[in-house]
C-alpha cells in the first residue's frame, strides 16, 4: 500500500491508532511479532499499563487529531490484571461510539478487543479485521473536510 | 335551602343502614345524563358521589355534577381531592358549593396526574387529604377560614366524609390513619372496594379495637364485577386494590359474567351487613351505573327510607 | 449535591448557532460529583462540538476552563482574562453557575450545557436520586429522616394515600416515602409522631413564596 496523507480515498492509507494493555494486547503483540504473523503498518500502538486507563476524552481526541480508526485491546472479561479494567474501557468505548454517531465520524471506527497474552494470532487477526473495516469505511471524515478546505485555498487545521 | 341539614346524616343517626353509590360526570358539558342517573337511581339509594376528575382525568366538575343531582332531586356527595386547587380554591368551592344546595363533601388526596390525561399539568396538594378534612370541620365548628379568619356569618356546615384503605399498605398503619382522619374531623368513611374479605375483616377488628366504628359511620364499598377480564385487570394494575385469585377464578368459571358478578356482590353485601361496625355499603358500579337497582334490591335493602 | 444531566447535543448545537469562539467552563462542584459537568466532561463536550462543527462546514473554536465552583464572586472572577474575543461562555455548572457567570460577566452572553435537575446524594457510582424538596421548613425530625415533601409523590404530610401497596407509589416505579416513614418510625420505637395531626405547610417558605435569600449579618463585612 502506497504511504500518502489519508485523505484522498482512491490511495487512502487508514491511520489506526490500539490502546493496548501491558499485560495482554501488548504480550499477543510481541508474541504475533516472534511468530512473524504478518499484520499491516496501519495500526500504530500505544502502550497503556490497563486497558482501564482509556478516558473518552483521549478517545474523542484521536479522532480529532486525524485517526482513521481506533481500537482499545484489553484482557478477556474476567482476566484483567486490575480486575475490571478492561469493563470500565468497554463502557468508555460504548459511550464514545456514541458520541462518535451523533458528530458524524462514526461509532463504527471505534471498538473494544478482548484478548489474552498468548493470543499472538488473534492480536493480528484484529489488526486485519479493523484495517478492512476502516478501509471500507474510508478516510475520517474530518480529513476529507480538511483536505477539501486546503485545496480550496482556506486555512488549515482550525483547531 | 340554606338551613338543611344533609339527609344522610339524618339516615345515619336514625341508625338505617345506608346505601349509596357513584356517578362519574362526564367528559363533557352535558348535565343531562347525571340527571337522568340520578332520576333512576333515586328510589334505590339515599346519596350519590360524584367524583372530582378521577383517575386525574377532566371531567364535568363534581361541583357542577353535585348541582344537576340536586335539580334532579337527589342528595348529592362531592368528592373533593387536593391534586389540583389549593387551599384558596378549596376553601372557595366549598362556600360555593354549599350556597347552591350541597351538604356532603367526601376529602381525599386524589390520583396523581400522571394517570391522567393531563400528565405534564402541575399538580397542587397544598392540603393533604386530613389536612382538607380539618379545613372543612373548622369552617363549621369554630367557624374560620384555614387562615384562622373568622367567618362572620353564614358558614358552610358540611357532612364530611373520608376514604379508608384496608387494603394499601402498610396495613398496620391504615388503621392508625383512619383515625386520625376521624380525628380531623371525619364523620363517615367509605372504604376503597372489598373482594379480600378477610382483610377487611380484620381491618374492622382492629378499627373497633380503638372504637373508631363509634366515632365515624363506616361504609363498606362493593363493585359488581362485570367480566373475568375486569376482576384480571383490576387485579394486575390498579394500585391498593387487593383481588383474590379465587373471585377471578369464580369469574372466568361463570357461563354468564355479568350475571354472576352481581351475584358475587349481593353476596358480599349481605355478609358485609353482618360486620359489627359496618353502618352502610357503597357500591361502585363503575360504567355499569344501570345494574346498582337490581343489586340493590337483590341484597334486601329495599325499601329506602 | 444539586444533581444535573447532560443536554442533547442538538440543543446546545442549538443555542450556539453563529457563535465562531467559546468559552467552555465546568464546575468543580456538584456536577463533577455527579459526573455531568467536570473538567473531564468539559473536555468530551469541547471536543464533541468542535468535531461536529468542523463536519458542519462552520468550525468553532473552543477555550476550556474549569472553576473551582461556579456559583462564588472570586472564582467565577478569574475567567475574566479569558473573555479576549468570546463570543459567548457554555457553562457546565447547574442552573446556579449559569445564571451566576451571566451576572457577573453582564457584556457576555452565556448559555447552559446541563439541565439541572434536583438537590440528591450518590446512592452508587453513577445513579443519583433526588432527596432534599428545598422547601424551607424541614419537617425530617418528625418523619424519621425521610422527606415527604419531595419523596411523597404528593407531598403528602399525614401519612400514605390508598395508592401504596407492598412500599411502592402508585406513580410507578417509585418507593412509597411514607412505607419508608413508618418503617423507621416504628423500627426506632418513635410511632408516635406519626398519631399526631400535622398542620396545613407554610408553602410560601418554599418556591411558592417567589425567590428566597439568606442572610448572616454576623458575617457580612461591608455594613
Amino acid at each position: 500500500m502506497e504511504k500518502r496523507e489519508s485523505g484522498n480515498r482512491e490511495s487512502f492509507y487508514p491511520k489506526i491508532i490500539a490502546f493496548c494493555c501491558y499485560y495482554c494486547a501488548y504480550s499477543a503483540a510481541d508474541l504475533a511479532g516472534s511468530l512473524r504473523l504478518q499484520y499491516p503498518p496501519t495500526v500504530r500502538m500505544i502502550e497503556q499499563p490497563c486497558s482501564g486507563k482509556v478516558d473518552i476524552r483521549l478517545l474523542l481526541q484521536a479522532f480529532e487529531d486525524g485517526a482513521d480508526g481506533v481500537y482499545v485491546a484489553g484482557c478477556m472479561e474476567g482476566d484483567c490484571h486490575f480486575l475490571k479494567g478492561n469493563i470500565r474501557a468497554k463502557k468508555r468505548v460504548n459511550a464514545a461510539k456514541i458520541i462518535l454517531d451523533k458528530v458524524g465520524v462514526g461509532g463504527e471506527r471505534l471498538e473494544m478487543f478482548n484478548l489474552s497474552g498468548s493470543m499472538g494470532p488473534r492480536f493480528a487477526e484484529i489488526a486485519n479485521e479493523m484495517t478492512e473495516r476502516i478501509l471500507r469505511l474510508g478516510p475520517n471524515p474530518l480529513n476529507t473536510a480538511r483536505a477539501e478546505r486546503t485545496t480550496k485555498g482556506e486555512e488549515g487545521d482550525p483547531k | 335551602m340554606a338551613e338543611e341539614k344533609s339527609k344522610l346524616q339524618s339516615l345515619f343517626e336514625q341508625g338505617e343502614f345506608a346505601v349509596t353509590c357513584e356517578i362519574g360526570p362526564p367528559k363533557n358539558a352535558q348535565g343531562d345524563g347525571i340527571r337522568k342517573h340520578t332520576e333512576h337511581l333515586k328510589p334505590f339509594v339515599d346519596a350519590v358521589n360524584l367524583t372530582d376528575n378521577q383517575t386525574a382525568i377532566v371531567r364535568l366538575s363534581s361541583i357542577g355534577a353535585g348541582v344537576h343531582v340536586l335539580a334532579a332531586g337527589g342528595e348529592p356527595i362531592i368528592q373533593m381531592t387536593t391534586r389540583d386547587r389549593n387551599r384558596i380554591a378549596l376553601q372557595s368551592d366549598l362556600l360555593g358549593a354549599y350556597s347552591l344546595g350541597v351538604r356532603n363533601v367526601l376529602c381525599l388526596s386524589g390520583d396523581h396526574q400522571t394517570f391522567g390525561n393531563h400528565q405534564g399539568a402541575k399538580n397542587v396538594y397544598d392540603l393533604d387529604s386530613i389536612q382538607l378534612i380539618q379545613t372543612v370541620k373548622d369552617m363549621r365548628e369554630a367557624k374560620v377560614f384555614q387562615s384562622g379568619e373568622v367567618i362572620k356569618q353564614g358558614e358552610p356546615r358540611f357532612f364530611i366524609g373520608a376514604v379508608a384503605n384496608p387494603f394499601a399498605d402498610p396495613f398496620e398503619f391504615r388503621v392508625l390513619r383512619l383515625e386520625k382522619k376521624i380525628r380531623a374531623g371525619a364523620q363517615f368513611i367509605q372504604t376503597q372496594c372489598i373482594f379480600d374479605m378477610e382483610r377487611f375483616e380484620a381491618f374492622m377488628d382492629l378499627a373497633r379495637k380503638r372504637g373508631l366504628h363509634q366515632q365515624a359511620y363506616i361504609m363498606a364499598g362493593v363493585m359488581p364485577i362485570k367480566s373475568a377480564k375486569v376482576a384480571k385487570y383490576m387485579q394486575k394494575n390498579v394500585s391498593g386494590m387487593l383481588v383474590p385469585d379465587g373471585i377471578v377464578e369464580r369469574m372466568s368459571k361463570a357461563v354468564d359474567q355479568p350475571a354472576e358478578g352481581v351475584k358475587l356482590c349481593i353476596e358480599q353485601i349481605k355478609h358485609l351487613r353482618t360486620i359489627p361496625g359496618v353502618r352502610g355499603v357503597h357500591i361502585m358500579a363503575v360504567a355499569w351505573e344501570e345494574i346498582v337497582p337490581e343489586i340493590v334490591k337483590g341484597a334486601g335493602l329495599l325499601p329506602r327510607p | 449535591m444539586i444533581v444535573a444531566e447532560a443536554k442533547p447535543l442538538e440543543e446546545i448545537l442549538e443555542s450556539l448557532q453563529g457563535m465562531s469562539k467559546v468559552l467552555v467552563v465546568g464546575c468543580g462542584g456538584c456536577v463533577s460529583v455527579c459526573l455531568a459537568g467536570g473538567e473531564k466532561e468539559t473536555g468530551i463536550l469541547a471536543s464533541t462540538l468542535r468535531m461536529k462543527r468542523e463536519l458542519m462546514g462552520d468550525s468553532l473554536e473552543t477555550v476550556e476552563e474549569t472553576l473551582t465552583r461556579q456559583c462564588d464572586p472570586e472564582y467565577v472572577q478569574q475567567l475574566a482574562k479569558k473573555l479576549e474575543g468570546i463570543d459567548c461562555i457554555l457553562s457546565l455548572a447547574c442552573g446556579v453557575g449559569v445564571q451566576f457567570l451571566a451576572e457577573q460577566f453582564p457584556q457576555t452572553w452565556v448559555v447552559p450545557a446541563l439541565n439541572t435537575m434536583f438537590a440528591g446524594a450518590t446512592m452508587e457510582h453513577g445513579l443519583w436520586e433526588e432527596r432534599c424538596g428545598l422547601c424551607g421548613e424541614c419537617v425530617l425530625a418528625r418523619t424519621g429522616g425521610v422527606c415527604p415533601v419531595i419523596r411523597c409523590a404528593k407531598s403528602l404530610l399525614n401519612g400514605p394515600c390508598g395508592g401504596s401497596q407492598n412500599g411502592k407509589c402508585e406513580v410507578k416505579p417509585n418507593e412509597c416515602a411514607w412505607q419508608l416513614i413508618y418503617n423507621r418510625v416504628s423500627e426506632l420505637g418513635r410511632l408516635e409522631l406519626l398519631l399526631d395531626v400535622a398542620g396545613a405547610k407554610d408553602w410560601s417558605k418554599s418556591r411558592d413564596g417567589g425567590p428566597r435569600k439568606m442572610v448572616r449579618e454576623d458575617v457580612k463585612i461591608d455594613g
